[in-house]
């Protein structure tokens, strides 16, 4: 059965009086623990795509499986509740909590979300700060850090809860094209040590080598599917 | 719930500076109802210890017409011997009565034989009196001797103002003319014991005399009692006692009537003004504490709106981030209301050891302000609460957020 599976998905924005279409009766299927790229250009509709599989937004029409659940038909509460077991996030604009340091910023998902005794909150917090290259920054906080650290911090913090899939919506728009790639390769690593699934967008044909199945975009509609052999 | 308290402490801290004068302006507001609120209650307690305890007792019993009467103290509306007899024997079966002194209430003229004036006279025994209203010889400005017995047979207390307008002096003798109940005039003569000044400021004309002179005086053959004070061993217990002697009371054959010291002292009507003033110092607080925090916890919101889209994101429940922001305002009242509260008591134990001393009437009080722990602990619940509600739409506001919205917001 397949982790993710979108049937006939449209999707229409009404900006003011005149509807946008951003997605028009797609449908794929995304197999557990793989590492998908979404790849077009802006307005394509990949921000969509994701924003839909993480259950962010609800589509006018189809459905949009994930883990079994049809995530359309959720409500705010069970969303949230939804996203907090099964979706880890990656934004574009890393989106880290500027009080807080790079530990805390890791920590707040399960402060808020998944009630864990201390001593094992803080071995998977130390746990996957070293495995993103961060844990001797730990105690710093987001405007004493690089780009690409606050990436690899946003990761980190994706992965804490345990979640089945990583969304990561143009995660390495604002970094520059070196350190895209390190990230991407963070990911990718990290997607075979948890076997979490990892979908991420960009409009960067260059750092989509590591995907594994790729997806074109284009006006709201998959134009191409490449799918790499493992290994 | 740990978690949540840390997390707000840390979102109000962000900002600093803003957090801090915040705090401070509700922080004062806390300071400003403490201490009006010691003062003011210090000012109350002192003042009406002043009139119960030297003048009108805690509470007091006359015959029924009395009190609407007062202006003209009639002397036909009295107790009957039997009628006190009744009165004392529900006294006596109240533990909650300390003591009691019966009065004969008249108005007389006083001559030195050259000049005549006008005097409110009260008789009494000197001892039930004393018992009954322990200041009353703290108003006494001659040497008296036995404080228990004050006075004594043939002799008056003289209000200061008569003592200066018909030039007397301790020792001397003087006369009282007085017309009885049914109408004939009488004459005693009596000295002069000591010179007492009024509560109720220079324009008192409150003489006393032995209750023995006075049933002399108005030609009585037995004590005819027009009023009883009464001192209760716990002044808290005002209203209950209150009550129960009503009932206690009413139960007799003959009508009688029992006011509190509030219902026959125009003091009353300041002590109510008083607390008048610190309900208007608690709306202030509550005004400051309403806008600051709406005002701070909007500007919250407004600024991290793309914040509360992440956490959304991630999965934290409308009502987990309803809380998160409730919390904030809690935690913004609790820790300025600690601070004012700091402050407050601070300010009031300064005063306290400094001892403001000022003049009522003639009496001299001073101001003492003890710690209000209710006005504290009422303070307290209202700034949290007020916190709450203060932060109630901003924290909605937030919940209800559409995360994918809120991520795209720059």
């Amino acid at each position: 059965m397949s982790l993710i599976k979108l049937e006939n998905v449209k999707k229409i924005y009404q900006t003011g009086e005149i509807p946008v279409t951003a997605l028009n009766e797609i449908s794929f299927t995304i197999e557990r623990q793989t590492f998908v790229s979404f790849i077009g250009p802006s307005g394509s509709g990949k921000s969509t795509i994701l924003n839909l599989i993480g259950s962010l937004d609800k589509p006018t029409s189809g459905n949009v499986i994930v883990d079994n659940v049809n995530v359309a038909t959720l409500d705010r509460s069970n969303a949230a509740m939804f996203r907090g077991s099964t979706i880890g996030f990656v934004f574009q604009n890393f989106n880290l909590i500027p009080v807080l340091s790079v530990y805390e910023n890791v920590e707040y998902p399960l402060l808020l979300i998944k009630q864990i005794p201390v001593s094992e909150r803080r071995e998977r917090i130390h746990s996957l700060l070293e495995k993103v290259g961060m844990i001797d920054y730990r105690n710093k906080y987001p405007n004493q850090i690089s780009g690409g650290q606050k990436q690899r911090v946003a990761i980190a913090r994706a992965l804490v809860t345990n979640p089945k899939i990583v969304l990561a919506d143009e995660p390495t728009a604002n970094l520059d094209h070196k350190t895209a790639f390190k990230v991407i390769t963070i990911m990718h690593e990290m997607q075979k040590t948890f076997g979490t699934t990892f979908i991420f967008s960009t409009h960067d044909p260059k750092i989509v080598g590591e995907a594994e199945i790729i997806y074109t975009l284009e006006d709201g509609a998959i134009v191409n599917q490449e799918i790499k052999q493992k290994g | 719930m740990i978690n949540l308290i840390k997390i707000a402490v840390r979102n109000l801290f962000r900002y600093k500076r803003r957090t801090i004068l915040t705090s401070s302006l509700i922080a004062f507001g806390v300071v400003l109802v403490i201490v009006f609120g010691g003062l003011a209650i210090s000012f109350k307690t002192q003042m009406v210890g002043v009139i119960t305890n030297t003048a009108l007792g805690d509470l007091q019993v006359h015959k029924k017409g009395y009190v609407e009467s007062i202006d003209n103290l009639p002397l036909n509306i009295s107790l009957s011997d039997s009628e006190y007899a009744d009165v004392e024997r529900s006294l006596k079966a109240m533990p909650e009565i300390a003591a009691y002194s019966p009065r004969i209430k008249f108005g007389a003229m006083i001559s030195n034989y050259v000049q005549t004036s006008n005097i409110r006279l009260t008789a009494i025994y000197p001892e039930l009196e004393s018992n009954t209203l322990p200041d009353l010889i703290k108003r006494i400005k001659s040497d008296i001797g036995d404080k228990k017995n004050f006075l004594k047979q043939g002799e008056i207390l003289v209000p200061e103002n008569l003592m200066k307008g018909l030039s007397l002096k301790v020792g001397d003798e003087i006369v009282l003319i007085a017309t009885n109940k049914d109408g004939s005039v009488n004459g005693i003569p009596v000295r002069i014991a000591a010179m007492m000044e009024n509560v109720l400021g220079p324009s008192g004309k409150d003489g006393y005399i032995h209750i023995a002179d006075a049933m002399s005086l108005l030609r009585m053959e037995k004590p005819e009692i027009i009023e009883v004070a009464i001192k209760l061993k716990q002044f808290d217990q005002l209203g209950k006692v209150h009550e129960n002697l009503k009932k206690a009371l009413s139960q007799q054959p003959t009508q009688k009537e029992v006011h509190t010291w509030e219902q026959l002292s125009p003091f009353a009507s300041i002590a109510r003004i008083v607390d008048l003033l610190i309900l208007v110092v608690k709306f202030i607080l509550i005004s400051i504490v309403l806008v600051s925090v709406l005002n701070i916890m909007t500007m919250s919101v407004y600024e991290r709106i793309s914040e509360i889209g992440t956490i959304a994101a991630i999965g934290t429940r409308p009502s987990r981030i309803l809380t998160m922001f409730l919390m904030e305002g809690f935690t913004m009242g609790l820790l300025s209301n600690f601070i004012g509260v700091l402050v407050g008591v601070g300010v009031l134990l300064l005063m306290d050891t400094t001892s403001i001393n000022f003049t009522f009437g003639q009496m001299n009080v001073t101001l003492a302000p003890d710690i209000p722990y209710s006005e504290i602990l009422l303070t307290t619940v209202i700034v949290m609460l007020v916190s709450i509600f203060a932060s109630l739409q901003p924290a909605y506001k937030a919940s209800r957020m559409e995360p994918v919205d809120a991520l795209g917001h720059v």
